[in-house]
């Protein structure tokens, strides 16, 4: 290469350069360094000391970390199911309703365009009893049986989490659902009826193979956007009562402080089931597409 | 028979859906309400009346004595930076990845994609222990980088994209002409990018304004912190803690000019926030 060439590409070069530098420093290095700091114990980067897998063993035997985990699935377990089906009901219904569908997108977005945080802070508010307004709502209509104090009561909190995670996300699965949905020709739905399909054989048959693709797509998000959560159970109920909502990455950030290098650990554990996850729900939509 | 049938369904379908929509919309309104109201009337009727005189003091304890107008402030500042920054920034290098020549370029922009794939849920852990250690902690250059490396692998892969669909037509006569490549992209690719920009600056505006956990990592110090830790900070106060209807205030502060931006513009957002969830 001659020299000419060579500034040529350094000139080209500089036009990604400022984007490369904050990525290395702030994405590259942090990603390697994890590595580095999971073997040691810590707080910082001139007091480390070099355990070995040593934070690896302690996770293994960690009940703690691992019911922090299985809550956090819990809660995915609620968004696969209760909220996916409600974003698919909702989108099919939208469909249905063209005319009007655009109001209810509207409505339906402001949910996830509002923090975490507002939204956790505000149903927190609703739920909390003395004055609490939704028991009150539940006695009005004559649902007394149901009050219950749902963020305090450990047996409910988890549940009630996942519910107001559930609620404040649907309508990211249903505007991915509607799009998908509306990219299916209406003409396969006619001759679908032609040859004497009903309603129900018509989903089964022409909708749900053709959305297959995107529902893989949601399910991924849901899983990704669910165990990563963090601000909503923080704003709603910190963890509590006695760490019945501490979620996997709230276990993690709690333990930042004063032991890095076992947060790190978690931190690759619980990034590891998420590329295992992913790559297995990939892996399973080109099956799906095959057949 | 059939048209009967189809009427029915018709009015279920839009129970339903009314229902649903109700659920996203009541709560705000009992927000505002309650926002408006003494303590007391609110813990006598559940903040389900409307207010007897509106009580616009409310908003100002939580704006002065609960911090909550610096945070405002503070959020307005890191948002505005950082999406010019990450549309400067991404635009350079996507117009670098998409159209000019150097050793390694594919290479450089895989890797962009592989951090776009690769989920990291304690992405926190190693950038809290390195702002420490560089001592860029609880620092707002420290914040505004973080945020902007957040923003860089999609908003690179949005422009590269778009510049890959423009007709070289344009960017020759340019050369031609002897313009610089810097020149290049500032008077011809840039303004042509407009969608691809739109895209951009909604979805990172958004996604700044709402960030939550790296501000609570990084900030220690109430003053420098954006709005959605200061609301958190705020809720364990001792005002957030017993005076309801301030936090009310507090939270409405904060949702309010978000609502209005978003009906406002409401066609984009949905597009631009959509084309970035789809991609990520």
């Amino acid at each position: 290469m001659n020299a000419r060439s060579l500034t040529e590409d350094l000139k080209s070069f500089s036009f990604v350069l400022p984007a490369l530098a904050i990525f290395a420093f702030f994405y590259i290095v942090p990603f390697f360094y994890t590595f580095w700091l999971a073997l040691h114990q810590g707080t910082g980067v001139s007091q480390l000391t070099f355990v070995g897998l040593d934070n690896f063993k302690n996770i293994i035997g960690d009940g703690a970390w691992w019911s922090s985990v299985g809550r956090s699935f819990y809660i995915s377990l609620w968004a696969l199911t209760f909220q996916n089906l409600l974003a698919l009901f909702l989108a099919l219904a939208v469909d249905r309703a063209v005319r009007t569908g655009n109001i209810y997108r509207v409505i339906f977005f402001l949910l996830p365009i509002l923090s975490e945080v507002i939204i956790g802070l505000l149903i927190r508010r609703i739920l909390l009893p003395s004055p609490g307004v939704f028991n009150h709502f539940l006695e009005q209509i004559g649902l007394s049986a149901f009050v219950r104090d749902w963020l305090n009561d450990s047996r409910y909190a988890l549940t009630t989490l996942a519910v107001t995670h559930c609620w404040r996300g649907f309508a990211w699965g249903f505007i991915i659902l509607l799009a998908g949905l509306q990219t299916i020709p209406q003409q396969l739905y006619e001759a679908a009826r032609i040859d004497g399909a009903n309603a129900w054989q018509r989903f089964t048959k022409v909708t749900v193979p053709l959305l297959i693709p995107v529902i893989c797509m949601v399910i991924i998000l849901t899983i990704l956007g669910t165990v990563q959560l963090i601000g909503l159970p923080m704003a709603l109920t910190r963890g509590g009562p006695a760490n019945a909502t501490t979620l996997a990455v709230m276990k993690i950030l709690n333990e930042l402080r004063n032991y890095a290098g076992y947060a790190s650990a978690q931190g690759i554990v619980l990034g590891l089931i998420l590329v295992a996850i992913s790559f297995s729900m990939m892996k399973i939509s080109k099956r799906l597409n095959k057949v | 028979m059939y048209r009967f049938k189809k009427i029915a369904s018709l009015i279920l379908i839009h129970t339903f859906l009314i229902s649903v929509a109700l659920t996203c919309i009541a709560p705000f309104v009992w927000m505002i309400n309650s926002s408006l109201k003494t303590n007391q009337e609110f813990f006598e009727d559940y903040g389900l009346k409307a207010p007897q005189s509106p009580q616009w003091q409310n908003y100002k304890v939580a704006l002065t004595k609960g911090k909550l107008g610096t945070n405002f402030i503070n959020s307005i500042v890191y948002t505005f930076v950082g999406v010019f920054s990450i549309v400067i920034i991404s635009s350079l290098a996507g117009y670098g990845f998409s159209r000019l020549h150097f050793k390694g370029r594919d290479g450089f922009f895989y890797l962009f994609l592989a951090a776009m794939m690769i989920p990291v849920p304690a992405a926190f852990v190693p950038l809290y222990v390195l702002l420490k250690g560089v001592g860029l902690l609880n620092t707002r250059t420290g914040y505004i980088l973080a945020m902007i490396n957040v923003g860089l692998s999609l908003s690179i892969y949005l422009y590269k994209t778009f510049f890959d669909q423009l007709p070289k037509d344009l960017e020759d006569a340019a050369r031609i002409d002897g313009c610089s490549r810097l020149r290049i992209w500032w008077h011809v690719i840039f303004p042509l990018a407009k969608p691809a920009t739109g895209v951009v600056v909604i979805f990172n505006a958004l996604n700044i304004w709402n960030e939550f956990v790296l501000a609570l990592v990084i900030f220690s110090n109430r003053s420098l912190m954006p709005l959605q830790v200061g609301l958190y900070e705020f809720s364990s106060s001792s005002i957030g803690l017993t005076s309801y209807t301030v936090l009310m205030a507090g939270l409405t502060v904060a949702a309010l000019p978000i609502i209005a931006i978003y009906l406002a513009m409401q066609k984009h957002i949905i597009k631009g926030i959509t084309a970035g969830a789809m991609v990520g």
